[in-house]
């Protein structure tokens, strides 16, 4: 499946949750499928931190460029494009496409926003995703979804435009953060807040990039998405291979009883500046792809958001009195070993829409891989969302 | 896990339009069949991923959890019917359970294999565990972890103050109102708090 990004510009002012507005404003989106003639076979997937509009199929020639969902979404996939119209959109502030952090601030035009972009939350992004859909000429989602962050919005979509979705799919999300996240979100944040290159925000007109904040913040990402189950069966303590070389020259020129003592311990290099265990490599290497990418404005404005996502808080902290605005059906799907999303906390979202009798399923899927499960391969969670989705396009026939 | 003539009998005891809450709802056959026969809405509680999958293929609201952690997720009388088909002689909770029902459901209906049926009797009474088409297993792989009779539970409702509104044996789909406990293989409970 080929995709071609596209870019919706909307010359309306976006009053946001804050009180600033964005002037005007662009959308970066892909769609896959074909919309039908009563418009009822739109599905909209949200992404969470660092991914796009790029959900699914490949750029015309471009290898290895499959979307960043692409098991989940295709003809024939769980979400099965050859049935449903399927809609991806980068949200503001992010820097795939969308008005974000390193365009032109319409305040003052010789300047890009950097750090004067204004803070937005989930219900702004949904806001601007609902205006997409309106330039669509789409009124109604047969489904909204969207793993973690993505989530929040997918939830926040029943809230904020409940007739306007008749599904939601909210995979590895919460209701809120936890401060033990608010509180990873913050490093990251003061990873990259005190790079030198940051510039307060500003490092465009210097032409920096405080790329040291930006791998420190994805490393810290990283450890958090993984389980120690993963981690330790991929890596354990396992040395990097030029390391390791190194020590089996050195156990074989030892005597075999000082050999015997010195295997499986491996020799290190009694530095503590060097990469030695594999886990460094990993986590080095994710740091510095992800800062060859990635806006440090963008990782702030989006860590933010996920702080601030609260539907609750207006109601007293009341989860089910917030949810009661949720008329759709709904399907969440938690992993067992996530600890940054764990499924208590999507059993939160579940027993407030059961406290309002709302149609709910939840499937608590017994994965080792931690956060990261929601976008891989599992042939349980794969199989739900699936016969879900088969379900609601049954529902669009009848 | 349990047979289609069991679902169909007790499905005759749900009003129609209730909502229910079925415990230990397997492939959510039984939630389905008293939605489309009986107007019913509601929701299965499952553990098996198996079994979620067949709920969510059949439409049915299924919730993934292991019912040994209790119902914490579910209001006091949020449903008018709760059903425990073929669930309790799995539960270590079995007790707690049983309160737990009738706290959640203004009704609970209990079915459970009655080991005091007369072929389960004349098994032991020759000195064997019972393997026959209602008790499947050997003693050494079964998952029926309480083993009690239609006479046990009676007793058990009784110890937690709790209101027998009917109850009756199941054989071959039909119900057995005399000497329920030697003659029916399944047993059946419609129990409530006292009011």
């Amino acid at each position: 499946m080929i995709a071609t990004p596209l870019s919706q510009h909307f010359p309306h002012a976006l009053t946001l949750q804050s009180g600033q507005s964005l002037r005007d404003y662009s959308l970066s989106y892909e769609t896959y499928g074909t919309l039908n003639a009563e418009r009822s076979n739109a599905v909209l997937i949200c992404h969470a931190l660092n991914a796009s509009h790029h959900v699914a199929g490949v750029y015309e020639g471009k290898e290895n460029s499959e979307g960043w969902w692409d098991n989940m979404i295709g003809p024939g996939k769980p979400v099965d494009t050859d049935r449903f119209f399927v809609i991806g959109v980068n949200n503001l502030g992010s820097c795939f496409g969308s008005t974000g952090p390193m365009h032109a601030n319409p305040d003052s035009p010789q300047r890009v926003y950097g750090a004067d972009f204004p803070v937005v939350t989930v219900e702004d992004w949904v806001n601007a995703q609902a205006r997409l859909l309106d330039a669509m000429g789409i009124q109604t989602l047969a489904a909204v979804m969207g793993g973690s962050l993505g989530g929040m919005q997918a939830l926040s979509w029943t809230l904020q435009y409940p007739d306007r979705v008749r599904h939601a799919v909210v995979v590895a999300s919460a209701p809120n953060l936890t401060a033990e996240n608010i509180a990873f979100n913050e490093v990251a944040r003061r990873a990259i807040v005190t790079d030198p290159d940051f510039h307060g925000g500003h490092f465009y007109e210097h032409g920096t990039v405080p790329k040291r904040g930006l791998r420190i913040a994805r490393m810290i990402g990283h450890i958090t998405y993984l389980s120690d189950d993963v981690m330790n069966e991929k890596f354990g303590r396992q040395l990097r291979d030029a390391v390791r070389d190194k020590t089996l020259d050195a156990v074989q020129s030892q005597e075999a009883g000082a050999a015997g003592l010195f295997q499986g311990a491996g020799a290190y290099k009694y530095s503590t500046q060097d990469v030695e265990f594999q886990i460094e490599s990993y986590l080095r290497y994710q740091g510095d792809k992800f800062a060859e990418y990635f806006d440090a404005n963008t990782y702030l404005l989006i860590t933010r958001a996920l702080d601030y996502f609260d539907p609750a808080r207006s109601y007293g902290g009341d989860l089910s009195q917030a949810l009661k605005r949720a008329t759709c059906k709904f399907l969440l799907v938690s992993f067992t070993t996530d600890w940054r999303f764990s499924p208590k906390r999507s059993r939160e979202i579940a027993k407030a829409l059961l406290d309002n009798q709302r149609d709910v399923s939840y499937a608590e899927i017994d994965a080792p891989h931690g956060h990261d499960a929601f976008l891989l391969d599992d042939p349980r969670y794969m199989g739900v969302v699936r016969a879900y989705f088969e379900s609601v396009s049954k529902e669009l026939q009848a | 896990m349990s047979d289609l003539s069991i679902q169909h009998a007790i499905a005759q005891l749900v009003p129609q339009g209730s909502r229910v809450l079925d415990l230990g709802c397997g492939d959510g056959a039984m939630l389905a069949h008293l939605q489309k026969t009986r107007g019913c809405t509601g929701y299965g509680v499952e553990i098996a991923d198996a079994n979620v999958l067949a709920c969510v293929q059949r439409g049915v609201n299924v919730i993934q959890f292991n019912l040994e952690e209790g119902l914490a997720l579910f209001g006091d009388g949020s449903f008018d019917v709760v059903l425990q088909i073929d669930t309790l002689q799995h539960l270590r909770n079995a007790e707690v359970m049983l309160r737990e029902t009738v706290r959640v459901g203004r009704v609970g209906i209990i079915a459970f294999p009655n080991f005091a049926h007369w072929p389960n009797r004349l098994s032991v009474f020759k000195g064997r565990m019972p393997v026959t088409k209602r008790l499947p297993y050997q003693w050494y792989d079964t998952p029926n972890i309480r083993v009690g009779t239609h006479a046990d539970l009676a007793a058990l409702a009784e110890r937690n103050g709790l209101q027998v509104q009917d109850s009756f044996g199941l054989q071959d789909g039909q119900a057995v109102r005399f000497l329920p406990n030697l003659r029916a293989g399944t047993s059946v409970y419609k129990l409530a708090l006292p009011r």
